[in-house]
């Protein structure tokens, strides 16, 4: 395999991957009107196209035909590139993520993921991290005192969840003794989900995950009643459709991410018992990675239409006062489970 | 022309042409922006040589921290709502001359040295050797940095609180 | 066309070196000086890098280079507070103006 092949199949998963990923972006937020629906007792989208399955494209038709508003106070440039910050950054940490094992096309083997590097789950820490930018910047560049205070809020907010997210994967990383997140997902051959060995790990990164994405209980960034809309108060048709989609393709990459290092990723547990064969083995295995990123997905829009929101400083004390004590504790946990176990 | 070196000039040039303009821009905000894309071009810089591990922590710590921390600086510290904030400079010319001749000192040097080049084998990952050099060769330094980063914190935050505990 | 060498890479952190040099120099703003320092210390950990593959060190120059970038991080923040004081103090963060001991 020379270099030009190995460019050309890189490629064509990048293609694969945005067009699934943006797909799943626009029904996601189908899936989350029909769920608020639910919870609320009412129909949901249900006029354009049967069970409301157009309404996805409608939405887009309408952001697209809508008129840019640039305020006034703005600072234009950055006005303007900050969703584009916050798109890049969303996509691009799919990179990492596998989907599936290794596979055998036309005599080729490979692997399910687009970037197969060793430093995968740093990459996603250091683009998370960048994830502050497209919301500090928006907030900032709109000249309005409700985005600024959106802004700040949020980078305040990641920054502080960030450290308990990062020393979860710590945790992760030591039972796993790699960075690569396909040896993470072998790591949790069988039973051994890191969600079973590292329950308060499982927990505290989950919660983290919230708080990164800015989404309820924790969407302080946005918080409607007292900041209007929160940074993207001043931005509107595509330009807000970039928000809008950055936070929903969040969503699936922190589903993504913690299937991938908690629930064993694409694995079935014992499924190499059943005798199947390697085809059939290997589309279970995607879909099983499918359904698991569908359940925490449901749970991310359970949770938002079920919790109130955290007040600032309940927020800041959960944060540093009991996710920061809990994820130290399952790293030592999970130290201990290496010492005594040589997992 | 390789591969390799295409990417480097890529690299080397992101990182020049934002470094000159840092440093030139009178809209601070848009020098901490183009400071990104300094940080970005540094750590392909290091990715190139090899050093994965350090690519990685440059962008975690300075993008994701230092840079966020300017940031910070330059909104807290200026009228924030006014979005063209503009920093003034001094002793333009007699500062890019000096520098210019201090420049061409450097470069004269670097280019005129024979260095002693003897590429040792390139590492696929750096990380297990670098783990274990933090934690054996490096061990002292390595705990007395996180003292002095414990020390840094408790001093900024009591710095940034002396006026409100006053009043 | 010549291979990129040691060479390449210390020229470019002479470069940037300079640039942040010129940068501490020229500004007024307490903030800009501080990116300056950030530059001049990318430049440094540039040469510890390159060194560390093409003079076969082994990873020392890595190591090294780690430090810097905590020991950055550090700086960093305890010269924000220290600007953020200054700032509380003159209402101005101007560092040509900044030249009495007393309030």
């Amino acid at each position: 395999m020379n270099v030009w092949q190995l460019i050309l199949i890189t490629l064509v998963k990048i293609i694969i991957i945005i067009t699934i990923l943006l797909l799943s972006v626009s029904y996601l937020v189908l899936f989350e009107r029909k769920i608020s629906a639910w919870a609320q007792n009412r129909y949901g989208p249900n006029r354009v196209g049967y069970w409301g399955l157009l309404q996805p494209f409608a939405d887009v038709f309408k952001l697209l035909l809508k008129e840019d508003i640039v305020p006034e106070a703005a600072n234009k440039f950055i006005h303007s590139l900050a969703p584009f910050i916050a798109l890049f950054i969303a996509f691009s940490t799919y990179a990492v993520i596998p989907f599936g094992p290794q596979v055998k096309i036309f005599g080729e083997p490979i692997k399910l993921v687009v970037a197969d590097v060793n430093i995968g789950v740093l990459y996603v820490l250091a683009l998370t991290s960048l994830g502050v930018y497209g919301i500090t910047l928006a907030g900032w560049s709109s000249g309005s005192k409700y985005s600024l205070l959106g802004g700040v809020r949020s980078s305040a907010q990641m920054i502080s969840y960030e450290v308990s997210m990062g020393f979860s994967i710590a945790g992760v990383l030591l039972t796993a003794h790699s960075l690569r997140p396909i040896a993470i997902v072998n790591a949790q051959y069988g039973w051994m989900w890191n969600a079973i060995l590292q329950p308060i790990g499982f927990i505290t990164f989950t919660v983290a995950a919230f708080a990164e994405t800015n989404r309820m209980p924790f969407d302080l960034p946005e918080a409607e009643p007292e900041l209007v809309g929160g940074y993207h108060t001043e931005y509107s048709s595509m330009k807000f459709a970039g928000f809008f989609l950055a936070e929903y393709a969040n969503m699936i990459i922190a589903s993504a991410m913690i299937v991938t290092l908690y629930l064993g990723g694409w694995q079935i547990p014992y499924i190499d018992k059943l005798g199947l064969s390697m085809g059939l083995t290997t589309i279970l295995q995607i879909l099983a990675f499918v359904v698991k990123v569908g359940i925490m997905l449901f749970i991310f829009i359970w949770v938002r239409w079920t919790v109130p929101r955290f007040r600032y400083d309940q927020l800041m004390n959960l944060g540093w006062k009991v996710m920061f004590p809990l994820s130290l504790l399952n790293l030592i946990w999970a130290a201990l489970l290496v010492m005594i176990f040589n997992l | 022309m390789s591969l390799y070196d295409v990417i480097f000039y890529l690299f080397a040039l992101v990182t020049l042409v934002s470094a000159f303009m840092v440093v030139t821009t009178k809209n601070i905000v848009h020098a901490a922006f183009y400071l990104l894309f300094t940080f970005f071009g540094v750590a392909g810089i290091y990715a190139l040589l090899g050093a994965d591990f350090i690519a990685v922590v440059q962008l975690m710590v300075y993008v994701g921290g230092i840079l966020v921390l300017i940031l910070f600086g330059v909104m807290l510290t200026n009228k924030i709502t006014n979005v063209q904030i503009r920093s003034g400079s001094t002793n333009l010319v007699a500062a890019a001359v000096v520098i210019g001749i201090f420049a061409g000192a450097l470069l004269t040097m670097m280019l005129n040295t024979r260095w002693l080049v003897n590429p040792g084998k390139t590492l696929i990952t750096t990380i297990p050797q670098i783990g274990s050099l933090l934690v054996k060769q490096y061990v002292l330094i390595f705990e007395l940095l996180g003292i002095l980063l414990l020390i840094a914190l408790v001093g900024a935050a009591s710095i940034a609180r002396k006026e409100e505990r006053e009043k | 066309m010549i291979h990129v060498s040691l060479t390449h890479y210390l020229v470019v952190s002479a470069f940037l070196f300079s640039f942040g040099l010129y940068g501490v120099v020229t500004r007024k703003n307490a903030v800009m000086v501080l990116m300056g320092i950030e530059l001049i210390l990318n430049s440094a950990n540039i040469n510890f890098v390159a060194f560390s593959k093409f003079g076969n060190y082994g990873l020392n120059g890595q190591i090294m280079a780690l430090f810097v970038i905590i020991l950055a991080a550090a700086e960093a923040a305890i010269a924000l507070a220290i600007v953020l004081n200054i700032y509380k103090t003159f209402a101005h963060v101007d560092v040509d103006k900044i030249n009495n001991l007393k309030e």
